[in-house]
């Protein structure tokens, strides 16, 4: 579909991205308050950043979900492309769609649910609750959504150059390393961030799953939120959007990249083949 | 034999902390409460079968459905998810349309920037609302520049429809765009040649061509909606039922984890056919697509 911008095309699509963004501006300014009351601007001052740094029980707890983060997504993204390679290239096997019902069901799955089944298995299992609980909690989740990523760049794959390689006497494992995976590193890449930010965002399957010792920024976030609005949190809100935004620009510049590599791949080859 | 290490691996992990703790949940949903550590009296003891299937019990199920503030809060989620889902597709829609219009050159951008609050924490995105919402928040502040009134919104439902459709509204952008943004212009200028004036090319060819991706969006919305919690308890305030908050309450203040389990079951089954039909839609586009 293509035509030319009427103004109300032109009108939705401004005030659709005003709604989206003004309130994580108002957010990120409001951070740089110096007025301890919200609302009232008292201009602008970094102390609220400075204040942050001396909290130790959050340096504490961001430190917990830095590392339940890195973990988790890793193992995910792994576990997730996996999955991916069997949704896409495995056509037949028992339980096939059980198998996939089990990598979409939590995408939409609500979080208490998913939260507290799993913390009834760890409890049946008596595992204790802590880091490992967590990290095993939200490897699952994210394990999904890395799935999903991943199959649909594994989709839309010029499958014939497995092939071409696999014929040439490689084996499966030797293509996928050599000429699959170079191939679809991309979207592995933003399969992990996504993991990432999903595991550092998570409030509720974190309360449920984890233990003593092991309280996460979002937890320490929402016991506050629910006393009021603080600029302390405005600014460690304004740390963790800006830390976000930074990794997917940065991903979105090395997937055009790799993209335009591509491209002059693909004419290479054409120009070859001619 | 690596084929069954590629399946094996997510398949076992699924299966032990998927679909197993659901059928933990399905048997403590059974138990009778405790005030033990953990504070339910296992049901599960294979040892004598006909012991095991005599203890259970729907004891508590048939608890939910005589107190009335378990239905009420199921009622009351059906409504407010299915309200915000019908308003994220009418706020959606004129954006995605927008996008599926705009140059070739522009649309990945576009894409870029709708995803991008999408990728910021939820929490916070809930947490900025209330700043605005507030009684002496930015938007009154901002109104009484204007003379108007302070508005009570917060802690009010309509604040809850507010936080939904802000967090969900990329759910429902990216399906709808994907499924405009295909649409063939050829199609389009058919119409037009024909004699059709905008408005009916958009009910009789736009719109019909893009349901699969107002289905797509609408579940996406719903099913996590239903439920939700941060948005009720953060937006919500304590007049606003919702059967995620209610789950919450039960676990983690009344620390009754058999009733949780009870709402959760019936939640998941209230949610079972959304997701099914869920299921089946993307398996259709995927198919499509092939």
């Amino acid at each position: 579909m293509k035509g030319r911008l009427s103004w109300f095309n032109v009108t939705s699509i401004a005030v659709g991205f005003a709604f989206l963004y003004i309130p994580i501006l108002l957010l990120v300014i409001y951070s740089f308050n110096d007025s301890k009351l919200v609302t009232v601007w008292g201009g602008w001052s970094t102390r609220w950043y400075a204040n942050l740094f001396q909290n130790e029980e959050l340096m504490r707890a961001a430190w917990v979900t830095l590392r339940v983060a890195v973990v988790s997504s890793t193992i995910a993204t792994f576990l997730g492309m996996l999955a991916a390679i069997t949704l896409t290239r495995m056509n037949r096997f028992p339980g096939r769609t059980l198998f996939s019902g089990m990598v979409f069901a939590p995408l939409v799955m609500p979080e208490v649910i998913t939260g507290l089944s799993l913390l009834l298995l760890f409890v049946a299992i008596g595992f204790d609750r802590g880091f490992w609980t967590l990290t095993i909690a939200h490897t699952t989740l994210t394990m999904c959504f890395a799935a999903v990523v991943i199959q649909a760049r594994l989709y839309d794959f010029d499958k014939s150059v497995e092939e071409a390689a696999m014929d040439l006497g490689a084996s499966p494992l030797k293509s996928f390393m050599q000429v699959t995976l170079p191939i679809i590193a991309p979207s592995v890449i933003s399969a992990w961030l996504l993991a990432f930010t999903l595991s550092l965002d998570d409030l509720v399957i974190a309360s449920f799953t984890t233990g003593p010792g092991a309280t996460t920024l979002p937890m320490k976030i929402y016991s506050q939120v629910r006393l009021g609005v603080t600029p302390e949190i405005n600014a460690i809100s304004t740390l963790l959007v800006g830390v976000v935004a930074l990794g997917v620009i940065a991903a979105s510049i090395a997937q055009k990249r790799s993209m335009v590599m591509q491209q002059a791949e693909t004419r290479a080859v054409d120009a070859g083949a001619k | 034999m690596r084929r069954w290490i590629v399946i094996g691996i997510p398949y076992l992990w699924l299966l032990v902390l998927f679909l197993i703790p659901f059928l933990i949940v399905f048997k403590i949903s059974l138990s009778d409460t405790a005030s033990a550590m953990p504070p339910y009296t296992p049901v599960l003891d294979f040892s004598n079968l006909w012991a095991f299937f005599s203890q259970l019990d729907f004891e508590n199920y048939t608890f939910l459905f005589s107190d009335s503030l378990y239905t009420n809060a199921y009622w009351s989620s059906l409504k407010i998810a299915g309200i915000s889902t019908f308003l994220t597709l009418l706020i959606a829609y004129p954006i995605a349309y927008g996008m599926a219009r705009a140059p070739k050159e522009w649309q990945p951008l576009l894409v870029m920037l709708v995803i991008l609050p999408f990728w910021t924490s939820f929490l916070i995105r809930v947490y900025a609302w209330i700043g605005i919402l507030k009684k002496e928040g930015l938007l009154n502040l901002f109104l009484s520049n204007f003379g108007i009134d302070p508005l009570t919104i917060h802690n009010t439902v309509y604040a809850v429809y507010i936080g939904i459709v802000y967090s969900y509204l990329p759910f429902m952008i990216l399906p709808l765009y994907a499924s405009l943004e295909k649409i063939n212009n050829s199609l389009l200028e058919a119409a037009q040649d024909l004699g059709s004036p905008p408005w009916k090319t958009f009910w009789q060819v736009t719109f019909p061509l893009s349901i699969p991706g107002v289905l797509a969006g609408c579940f996406l919305v719903f099913i996590p909606a239903m439920g939700e919690f941060v948005i009720p308890d953060l937006l919500g305030g304590s007049d606003t039922l919702m059967i995620g908050k209610t789950l919450w309450s039960e676990f983690f203040s009344n620390r009754d984890w058999p009733i949780a389990s009870a709402v959760a079951v019936l939640l998941l089954f209230i949610l079972v056919i959304p997701i099914v039909l869920f299921q089946r839609n993307q398996q259709h586009q995927r198919e499509a697509v092939r």
